[in-house]
């Protein structure tokens, strides 16, 4: 367990040494400056606004963060060959694998998480700024806690596309990791199409190949719920508590595979 | 810093500066306005848009809503002229409530402003109607939409039986408030009169959107300047112009039928026909284009 943390802070001071922390105010510069334009052109509608353009940029920041360094937490180990050194010490590839995915989702959790407080204190302020009678006809509260429903599942989703990245990346090299990381990320959001596939195709073997494609391919669309909680629909906890178990479960069987092939690997 | 970096600071801001220079003087020499280029909509499909956005369809939602926002401004204060005036309102705000379906704000600016007649509007009462039916399909117990239609065949279309059954549907949802059952039997009886159309826009002007608010407080102006309009035509028929004048407000005040110039609600002086005796509000009074009076049920 040791290995694994030490492995991990040294991903997360890796992250904060490459200035990965600078889109943290890239986000507050672009929230900021929004609540400010969005005012003058939405008809009342910015704290709406505000919110989706929060969690998009929420989710965009990490997905860039999880892909682009994803990809790289194994091959660049084996370019800089500081993998000889590495694996020479009591540090087993498991635990290296391990060690490396923790460092980056913790890297993403930090990221998300001042994130999140940045977009809270924007409608907090906006929230402040505005008269009862304009607060009384949002569809949600402004400060809406709710909307930690939606940052937990985006959350959950970059923990995904990062363990994707990583599997990738035991194997592939880093211009291929990104392209099929990015390309998995577009099925994956694709891939509710999939479900129901014989209401549109005759043959059966095609219905049942796409069914099989939707249970392999990660399930993205499931992890969006911005639209609901912005508009203050019920998200309920069922719904939370099974789509985050099974990104969970997708992400450990993700992490053993890459385990397993980088175990595998020779680095003569 | 040292000294070769701040010329280095001092080249960037040289050079920076001469292209924000350039790029001026460009847009003057060569202007690239083209008034044509906001009507361009590359995508249609609301669909289509779903599976382009991938998962930000909220935000693009924001975008065509801010766009819908801008043509509809852009246009009315552009003025009467271009063929093209609205022509992208109605799929722009189609594909905002495609992908955001509940986009509640959308479907109301609709209802209000794509009913309402040229110049204020694009005319279209049908396509009000096709929007807030497709709110109704995405929040079925909105009592909202189901009065919004009933109020653009009343208001609009002048369809009383109509209005009366979408008022009805609306009072039948959760949380409809009780004045809309009484609102549709009486719409039934009566068809149509100045007063249930009064008290419709003094629903509206309780929104909590400021420019529902604006456009309804200009609505019931409007019904105030037409009763006014009722009261002065009364008296311009009491008064028959001696030989050789004609109708005029002067007339009337020396008769002492009116004290002064009357004045629409918002300041502007009514207009009286010299021959007729027709009075109407004024073409510089903001009131412009008033209303056409509902008929009245024989």
């Amino acid at each position: 367990m040791r290995a694994v943390r030490v492995v991990a802070v040294n991903v997360f001071r890796e992250s904060v040494r490459d200035r990965v922390p600078y889109n943290l105010v890239l986000f507050a510069v672009l929230l900021i400056s929004s609540s400010y334009l969005l005012g003058q052109l939405t008809a009342g509608q910015d704290v709406k606004i505000i919110k989706d353009l929060g969690l998009a940029a929420t989710s965009v920041f990490g997905l860039f963060i999880a892909i682009f360094i994803g990809i790289g937490l194994v091959s660049k180990e084996v370019e800089r060959r500081s993998i000889y050194s590495l694996l020479s010490k009591p540090v087993s590839r498991a635990q290296f694998i391990t060690g490396k995915y923790a460092g980056l989702v913790l890297t993403l959790a930090v990221n998300v998480s001042v994130m999140a407080i940045a977009l809270y204190a924007i409608l907090g302020y906006m929230v402040w700024t505005e008269p009862p009678t304009i607060r009384a006809g949002w569809d949600a509260p402004g400060i809406d806690p709710a909307l930690l429903k939606a940052i937990v599942l985006i959350f959950i989703e970059l923990m995904l596309i990062t363990a994707i990245a990583l599997f990738f990346s035991t194997f592939s090299s880093p211009i291929l990791s990104a392209a099929m990381t990015f390309g998995l990320y577009i099925a994956g959001h694709f891939n509710s199409e999939l479900k129901n596939f014989e209401r549109v195709v005759s043959s059966r073997a095609a219905a049942q190949l796409a069914r099989g494609a939707y249970h392999v391919l990660p399930d993205l669309s499931a992890f969006d719920v911005k639209t609901e909680v912005v508009h203050g629909l019920p998200v309920t906890m069922g719904y939370m508590g099974s789509t985050a178990l099974y990104g969970l479960a997708y992400v450990a069987a993700l992490l053993l595979i890459a385990t397993f092939i980088f175990s595998r690997r020779d680095f003569k | 810093m040292r000294r070769k970096d701040l010329h280095v600071v001092a080249l960037a801001a040289v050079a920076f500066l001469a292209a924000v220079s350039l790029q001026v003087a460009r847009d003057r020499w060569y202007p690239r306005d083209d008034p044509q280029r906001e009507q361009v909509l590359y995508v249609r499909s609301g669909a289509a848009l779903q599976r382009i956005v991938l998962s930000f369809d909220a935000l693009a939602a924001d975008v065509y809503w801010i766009r819908a926002i801008q043509h509809y401004g852009g246009d009315r204060l552009s003025g009467p002229g271009a063929q093209t005036k609205y022509q992208v309102l109605y799929p722009l705000l189609d594909l905002t409530t495609t992908l955001d379906p509940y986009f509640n704000i959308a479907y109301r600016f609709g209802a209000i402003f794509l009913s309402e007649a040229y110049p204020g509007g694009p005319g279209r009462p049908d396509q009000s109607v096709a929007l807030l039916r497709k709110a109704i399909v995405a929040m079925p117990h909105k009592w909202q939409y189901y009065h919004d239609i009933g109020f653009v065949y009343y208001w609009r279309l002048r369809d009383y039986q109509s209005a009366a059954l979408w008022f009805q549907r609306a009072a039948a949802q959760p949380n409809a408030p009780n004045w809309l059952a009484p609102l549709a039997a009486s719409m039934l009886v009566h068809g149509n009169d100045r007063a249930a159309a009064r008290f419709l826009w003094q629903q509206i002007a309780k929104s909590e959107e400021p420019w529902l608010r604006r456009n309804a407080e200009r609505s019931l102006l409007q019904l105030q300047a037409l009763d006014q309009i009722d009261q002065l035509e009364a008296i311009a028929r009491k008064y028959s112009p001696p030989v050789g004048e004609q109708y005029s407000w002067s007339g009337m005040v020396r008769r002492r039928l009116l004290r002064g110039e009357p004045v629409d609600p918002v300041g502007v002086p009514y207009v009286v026909d010299p021959v007729t005796g027709h009075v109407h509000v004024s073409e510089q009074s903001p009131l412009v284009p008033m209303p056409e009076e509902p008929r009245r049920l024989q």
